[in-house]
């Protein structure tokens, strides 16, 4: 059920100049959550914020009672909210939009690229259990901006390119060698900027793999209600935030 | 104990807090968060004859104290609402109110037909001003002949209550107000959104699909106050206020500059219970002023 709920500002890590995982805690306890839902944080104290913003959930811990994003700073949304103090209340509205898919017995490939990379942690520790092996694809502009590394290589072999070739191979992810044979492969998903999950479906798509893409598009209210976040798809315009943010590729007007 | 309920032409609302079309979907999306049933109305998202997929993506902005949208009326058609929305929101305990739009009158004229032979339906919205359609919408609700045109022509097959949604993009609204009102319309809601626009200054392109689009929230709500004001002054149907509402003493503002009954609407975007939180505001401020009708709200400016 979908809540709106009180947090405390926990814990900041600082990954780089500008990504951070922000960690929020509740007395009350936090809901349950699947890998690919997102919460809208209300920004306090913004004027120039009116909107809440919607942030891919990173994992939950239900000893401790904490949630936690992890969160690129573009936008003044973004970087407001790297600047409470501990201690400070945040209201989440959460857990919203689906979910992806729980894949058993497959090769799995996971492919991320900038802040994308963020419900894959969660979708990798719910596919271990389901004994699926799981291969990370990460794509960043260089070595700084190769996050969380060590997080997916508890759950399987992590691969990397980067644009200037300071770490893995040198390209975009759909440049990797991992490509040369993507049948190997029964199942992609991706998450990232639009032309990252775009190429990545096509390649998909063209072998006949199945394919899962979050969504990042703009949000108002998270719930179905506005309709302004949609994406074309095979049965119209779709909320991105209720049909989605999780959609197979093959269902999208790509 | 405050008496809430409100005439709205000869329908009485349990309370003058409904939630605006466009931003609320068809109630059940909020389910999670509130009692539905202590709305005094819905007034459900925008429907057409036929389905429209509304406009390309990006439909939004956000702007100071307020957003862009250009959703372009997206719903499934009249007959998809009646058929399969309608049995599922009917006995949510509040009033719901569709929201009526057309390209050409003949297609409003269907529309009402359809829902005035819907069992449950007392109240209908005409919404002649919606900014984001090609044809029609906002072209109705900006000219005088058109906009008495529709309103006859609707008050002609909807034998319930009557209620005109006015678009602030005119001149004079009162005119626009008394035309309507002339034509038979039981009461006018007002307003709908502000004509804008935002460019990004790094791709120099405009951030909305249509360049243009409707401007919502807090920014709006003076300017929606005034023009509450004045056609609360101007004709003698009940007047439903909106236009920025963000919390109780917003809506107690737009009561006192004449509305019967308000509606919350992009404060629903931030707080999916705000509407709630009004309602409970609105009670405490006449419990504590010793007002014990609600209705003695509306009109209340001391001057």
């Amino acid at each position: 059920m979908k809540h709106v709920q009180d947090f405390t500002v926990k814990h900041y890590s600082r990954l780089n100049a500008d990504s951070y995982v922000l960690t929020l805690s509740s007395d009350t306890g936090v809901e349950e959550v699947n890998p690919g839902n997102f919460a809208e944080i209300k920004i306090p104290d913004a004027s120039d914020v009116f909107l809440r913003r919607p942030i891919s959930i990173l994992d939950v811990n239900h000893d401790e009672n904490t949630i936690s994003f992890f969160i690129k700073a573009i936008g003044k949304g973004t970087k407001k909210i790297g600047t409470l103090a501990i201690g400070s209340k945040l209201n989440l509205v959460y857990p919203l939009g689906n979910s992806f898919s729980i894949i058993r017995q497959k090769n799995i490939l996971i492919v991320g690229g900038g802040s994308g990379i963020a419900p894959f942690i969660m979708l990798a520790s719910r596919l271990k259990n389901e004994n699926t092996s799981v291969t990370f694809l990460i794509g960043a502009r260089s070595k700084a901006d190769v996050l969380l590394t060590s997080e997916f290589a508890k759950y399987g072999d992590v691969l990397v390119t980067t644009e200037d070739g300071s770490m893995g191979e040198k390209g975009l992810v759909t440049d990797h060698s991992v490509f040369t044979d993507p049948t190997t492969f029964d199942f992609i998903y991706t998450c990232g900027p639009d032309p990252m999950m775009k190429a990545i479906a096509k390649i998909a798509n063209d072998k006949n793999i199945e394919c899962e893409a979050s969504l990042e598009n703009m949000m108002a209210c998270g719930i179905g209600a506005c309709l302004c976040c949609v994406t074309p798809t095979v049965s119209g315009n779709s909320c991105v935030c209720t049909d989605g943010p999780v959609f197979n590729t093959k269902e999208l007007q790509w | 104990m405050v008496n809430l309920g409100v005439n709205i032409g000869n329908y009485r609302l349990k309370n003058p807090v409904t939630t605006a079309s466009g931003t609320f979907g068809y109630g059940t999306e909020f389910s999670d968060f509130i009692d539905l049933s202590r709305l005094g109305g819905i007034f459900v998202k925008g429907l057409t004859l036929k389905n429209r997929e509304g406009n390309d993506y990006p439909r939004m902005a956000e702007t100071a104290s307020g957003m862009l949208n250009a959703v372009g009326l997206q719903n499934k058609g009249i007959d998809h609402f009646i058929e399969t929305i309608y049995p599922t929101i009917k006995d949510l305990g509040t009033e719901i109110i569709p929201n009526i739009n057309g390209s050409i009158v003949e297609e409003y004229i269907e529309v009402a037909e359809k829902l005035n032979e819907v069992d449950g339906i007392n109240v209908l919205e005409l919404n002649i001003s919606c900014p984001n359609v090609k044809e029609g919408g906002m072209a109705f609700g900006v000219s005088c002949p058109s906009a008495i045109a529709v309103t006859e022509a609707i008050r002609n097959v909807f034998k319930g209550t009557l209620i005109v949604k006015l678009s602030p993009n005119v001149t004079d609204i009162t005119e626009i107000a008394k035309g309507v009102e002339g034509a038979g319309a039981d009461a006018v809601s007002l307003v709908n959104t502000f004509l804008g626009m935002a460019i990004d200054v790094h791709s120099k392109k405009p951030i909305l699909s249509t360049v243009t689009g409707g401007l919502s929230g807090p920014a709006i709500k003076p300017i929606a106050l005034r023009m509450v004001w004045q056609v609360y002054n101007a004709v003698s149907i009940p007047v439903i206020g909106l236009g920025g509402i963000m919390n109780a003493t917003d809506a107690i503002e737009f009561m006192l500059a004449g509305a019967s009954a308000i509606q919350v609407g992009t404060a629903n975007f931030i707080d999916p219970q705000v509407s709630i939180k009004i309602l409970d505001g609105i009670t405490d401020y006449c419990e504590k002023n010793g007002i014990t009708n609600v209705s003695e709200l509306t009109g209340g400016l001391i001057l």
